[in-house]
């Protein structure tokens, strides 16, 4: 029989028939998708006119620079604290028994239902200068005037590692799970103090964990838009809110597109410099 | 004159374990370790052999007793602080480094210098015949390979004490009886006190010299291989090492050691009996089943009876018969292939007899 299939013939749909079934999704992402995003490409090299005079001005507006600046700024010390928070929640998870483990990751992926909006003006709210926080820190007499703690980057940094938490301690879980305990344990047996063990076997063990949510963390938080707005109270400019402030009130599409293209073309750069330490795929799951 | 009496390396004085408050993983246990010796806690998964192990890593503190190594008390040092090398089942080499800084991870958290830290490297790769692997990652190695560095690494910082659980479990037959004898060279070579823990019982007494015996939480019995094998002090250790025939009686009447016991289906057996039991009492007579005399030998032994041949496997080294006796067919028979080697037919009556000596009554 030249059939290596054992299904009997004419049982499996050609390959041509799956291709019918995807096409309306194929369709929309070609048309709603992937053509708008070629024409941020050329709008931003044709506007105002062709060239790439749009480009020049990474290297000569002050205040794309500082946009820019802002942005990595933000985006950075956004990843460096939610590793920190994250992976003492994702330790503490590896630690707890299955009950508690599943609580916690009920609290982790909670915010997720809520929305990004929402969160914001909750943190508005918790974090003004009549809020409880401070009004609590001003009772217990720690402060004795209310701490600027939103409208500000602190707010701005406060909202974003907020957001992106739960995605450092989902990955940083995952890495630790694969890691045999039984390790820990041999490295206490062989000499090693607990934080010996945990410095030596533990940490690096980690350190596909840390490089991949640090990644993803720092990733996402370059396109921060609704967050950086709300809680910066238009005194924080990030990337992707100048963009929209370029393409809905200066009118300039120029910019707004290169800017744009810029952070795609950035995140994608990132993104390969990981694949060559790195295997991207098994770092996301997939 | 008294000659001194050696102090034991380890010594466990009334160790008692629960990890939930109700059941006992571990009970009364009082077992000592001599200096230079290969002890092996051997015993079914459940019996406690590894909860012993594990207190005396000091991963987990007994419930109560004390566990003494060299004349100190070690109930409540931390691991770390125990100077105890440790061989694990799966090996825990640690995959961030290489072989060489496996085996220096317990020198390197010493604070020992770089220069004797590489000579004792190198020294204990040879000493498991591992020179030049150093620079590999342990991943690259083959299960007994891996097992190897484990070793090395346990040794390498030359603790008084070395604990091996289960390690060679996952390693394919002959591999593992290679290692068996591997690390008995190993341990005769270098004069180190070794406590050895597996279920498998021809390991327990390929390498040991003395092995603990585990059930249920309690220690059943220690001593020699040939002595457990020969004298087992219980029917589960007469089971759980090796085959034996046990069959239910009631001792009639004993004396020094000895008794009359008569079975179920009427028969009466002179057997020693170790414990002595009161007439009436319920015991097993065990008897191994290479001990049995068949035919014409059993004619003059003192406990002869009449038997017919259910079944008969050729395996090589021995013929195995399986011969209905005494009201059930499961009694064994262990020939050795030896020249003349007579052969039998599954339906043969056949005389089967026993000496007094190679039969012991042994109480639940």
């Amino acid at each position: 029989m030249p059939s290596q299939s054992n299904a009997p013939a004419g049982w499996r749909p050609r390959h041509g028939a799956y291709w019918l079934i995807i096409l309306p999704a194929l369709a929309m992402l070609v048309f709603l998708y992937l053509v708008p995003l070629a024409d941020v490409l050329v709008t931003s090299i044709t506007d105002p006119k062709p060239g790439l005079d749009n480009y020049l001005l990474l290297f000569t507006s002050t205040s794309v620079q500082k946009t820019l600046l802002t942005t990595l700024r933000i985006a950075a010390l956004t990843t460096f604290v939610a590793l920190l928070l994250g992976y003492v929640v994702a330790y503490a998870m590896r630690a707890a028994n299955s009950s508690q483990q599943r609580l916690m990751l009920f609290c982790v992926l909670l915010p997720f239902w809520i929305s990004v909006l929402v969160r914001s003006f909750a943190w508005i709210a918790l974090l003004s200068s009549r809020g409880p926080v401070n009004a609590g820190l001003m009772a217990w007499g720690l402060i004795d005037e209310p701490l600027p703690l939103v409208r500000n980057e602190t707010g701005v940094l406060i909202g974003m590692v907020h957001v992106m938490l739960p995605y450092a301690v989902l990955t940083l879980y995952a890495n630790m799970r694969g890691i045999d305990v039984r390790l820990v344990a041999a490295a206490r047996s062989l000499g090693a103090s607990r934080f010996q063990a945990f410095r030596m076997v533990f940490l690096p063990l980690t350190r596909p964990g840390l490089i991949g949510a640090g990644t993803l963390v720092f990733i996402l938080s370059l396109g921060f838009y609704v967050t950086p707005a709300l809680l910066g109270g238009g005194k924080v400019l990030m990337i992707a809110e100048y963009v929209a402030v370029q393409i809905n009130d200066t009118l300039r599409w120029g910019l707004g597109t290169m800017l744009a293209t810029t952070l795609m073309l950035s995140v994608l750069a990132a993104l390969w410099a990981l694949s060559r330490v790195l295997d991207v795929k098994r770092l996301f799951g997939a | 004159m008294l000659s001194p009496v050696p102090e034991p390396l380890v010594r466990f004085a009334n160790v008692r374990k629960s990890y939930d408050g109700t059941v006992d993983a571990v009970r009364a246990l009082n077992l000592e370790v001599a200096r230079s010796e290969f002890l092996t806690l051997l015993g079914p998964s459940g019996s406690g052999k590894t909860t012993t192990l594990t207190m005396l890593a000091g991963f987990e503190r007994p419930t109560e007793g004390r566990i003494f190594v060299d004349g100190e008390d070690i109930t409540d040092v931390p691991v770390e602080k125990r100077g105890i090398g440790m061989v694990f089942q799966n090996y825990a080499l640690f995959p961030n480094m290489t072989v060489a800084e496996n085996i220096a991870f317990p020198l390197r958290v010493r604070g020992v210098s770089r220069a004797e830290m590489t000579s004792k490297v190198v020294r204990a790769l040879s000493m498991v015949r591992l020179d030049g692997f150093g620079d590999r990652r342990p991943q690259q190695l083959s299960g007994g390979q891996q097992q190897r560095v484990a070793v090395a690494r346990a040794l390498v910082f030359e603790p008084r004490l070395i604990l091996l659980d289960e390690p060679l479990g996952a390693l394919d037959r002959q591999l593992r009886e290679q290692m068996q004898y591997e690390l008995k060279h190993l341990h005769q070579r270098l004069d180190v006190t070794m406590v050895y823990v597996t279920h498998d019982q021809v390991e327990a007494m390929t390498m040991s010299d003395r092995v603990a015996v585990f059930s249920t939480g309690a220690l059943r019995q220690v001593d020699v291989p040939r002595r457990l094998y020969e004298a087992p002090a219980s029917l589960f250790v007469a089971r759980f090492l090796g085959e034996s025939n046990a069959l239910p009686a009631t001792v009639r009447q004993h004396d020094e050691g000895c008794c009359a016991a008569t079975l179920a289906t009427g028969e009466t057996v002179t057997a020693v009996m170790p414990v002595p039991c009161a007439p009436g009492s319920a015991v097993h007579l065990v008897v191994r089943p290479e001990k049995i005399l068949l035919g014409e030998a059993a004619h003059d032994s003192p406990n002869r009876f009449a038997a017919r041949i259910a079944e008969v496997t050729f395996l090589g080294d021995q013929t195995r018969l399986r011969l209905a006796a005494f009201g059930a067919d499961d009694f064994i028979v262990k020939l050795a292939n030896t020249a003349g080697q007579e052969t039998f037919a599954p339906g043969t009556e056949i005389d089967i007899g026993w000496q007094a000596e190679d039969c012991r009554a042994l109480a639940e």
